[in-house]
């Protein structure tokens, strides 16, 4: 028997084959991804920054893939102080002062 | 026009400075003027493969700070004049290393030689990125092994960006050198064959180097393989990718050391 597994030794290279191509699928899109990520962070702070005082932790940019459509979500946290009152829609009630935190949401 | 060869991995212990003295010493038996700069600061080697380590006076650091010229510090081969060596220091760490300094002995390097071969330490740290930088040719090293191609996959990232070349627009030129291959292994389904980096990577092959106890006997010796022992099979494969470099279109073969009825039965233990 002992010989016999010795003349049908199992193929092991195509699992390594099978585990690079899975493993190297993924860290490509990552390391492609987390560097656009990091450039849109920055621009948009720049942009948010000409208006309002706001740090790079005030700013947090996700991206979220999906099978047909992906998203891009920008939170801006800005402090209450410094924000501007806006108009508000005239549906919403304005119950409490219209500045907590601005979320923008586009599609991709 | 001299061209700028780095020879990268990511990861250690693959065969870059085996390779780069391989190389080299093919390169300038072939009648090219070629000179072989160590960037492992620190954990230099190229020296010791190369036989030269006894001779090592001024170091790449030495002419990175202006503290020697880069006469004094190259190293003239004994046995090819045409090769020489620039070591690196073993006592300084890569901090020392400027990014102008490196650029301008470099652009130096390129007007005395037809080839600089910068031999990167491992890793993906300033080190090995500085090796890179001013490469218009890369050799990627790779064994057939798992951690291998994804350490390689990741340097062929930075080629792509973090280079001179790349941060102009322009692409480095790539190339997949594949050591210690074992052609039986790889036939029988224990090791990854040829076709499965090439795919997975996706550059263009240089040559496939066979696994061979030649290698370590040479560099027990201080000599390149190229040198050592120019007709086995591993010289073979570095003198055929060394023409490949210069150039020429050659068939890719995988050469082997013949082996007679003994050294069939025999040279198994003997290796």
């Amino acid at each position: 028997m002992k010989l016999l597994d010795f003349f049908k030794r199992p193929r092991t290279a195509p699992v390594a084959r099978e585990r690079l191509q899975i493993l190297l699928a993924h860290e490509r899109a990552v390391s492609g991804k987390s560097d656009l990520i990091a450039i849109l962070q920055e621009e948009i702070m720049a942009v948010i920054a000409k208006h309002f005082p706001v740090d790079s932790e005030g700013i947090k940019v996700k991206m979220e893939r999906g099978e047909v459509v992906s998203t891009l979500e920008v939170e801006v946290e800005i402090p209450t102080p410094m924000c501007p009152s806006f108009p508000l829609p005239a549906k919403a009630a304005p119950a409490e002062p219209p500045c907590a935190a601005e979320a923008a949401e586009a599609g991709s | 026009m001299a061209k700028v060869l780095v020879v990268t991995s990511g990861k250690g212990g693959v065969g870059k400075t085996t390779s780069t003295a391989a190389l080299g010493a093919a390169l300038a038996t072939a009648g090219k003027n070629v000179v072989l700069v160590d960037f492992d600061v620190g954990l230099r080697n190229l020296d010791l493969v190369m036989g030269a380590e006894r001779r090592v006076v001024y170091d790449l650091i030495n002419v990175v700070q202006d503290d020697a010229k880069l006469a004094q510090a190259l190293i003239r081969d004994k046995r090819v004049p045409t090769l020489s060596l620039l070591p690196a220091s073993q006592t300084r760490d890569k901090d020392a290393l400027t990014d102008e300094g490196v650029a301008r002995v470099i652009a130096e390097l390129k007007e005395k030689f037809d080839w600089v071969i910068c031999d990167s330490p491992a890793g993906i740290e300033r080190g090995a990125t500085l090796a890179m930088r001013h490469a218009d040719v890369a050799i990627v090293v790779t064994n057939p092994e798992v951690s291998s191609v994804r350490d390689s996959d990741r340097i062929i990232g930075l080629l792509d960006s973090k280079t001179e070349k790349a941060e102009k627009g322009e692409r480095v030129e790539k190339h997949l050198l594949i050591t210690r291959f074992d052609a039986a292994r790889a036939g029988r389904g224990e090791m990854l064959n040829v076709e499965d980096v090439l795919e997975i990577l996706s550059i263009p092959l240089l040559g496939i180097i066979p696994e061979s106890f030649e290698v370590l006997r040479a560099s027990n010796l201080g000599s390149p393989i190229t040198l050592n022992n120019p007709v086995s099979a591993p010289a073979r494969a570095y003198f055929d990718a060394a023409k490949r470099l210069n150039g020429e279109a050659l068939d890719m073969t995988i050469p082997s050391d013949r082996k007679g009825l003994f050294g069939k039965l025999f040279g198994r233990r003997a290796a």
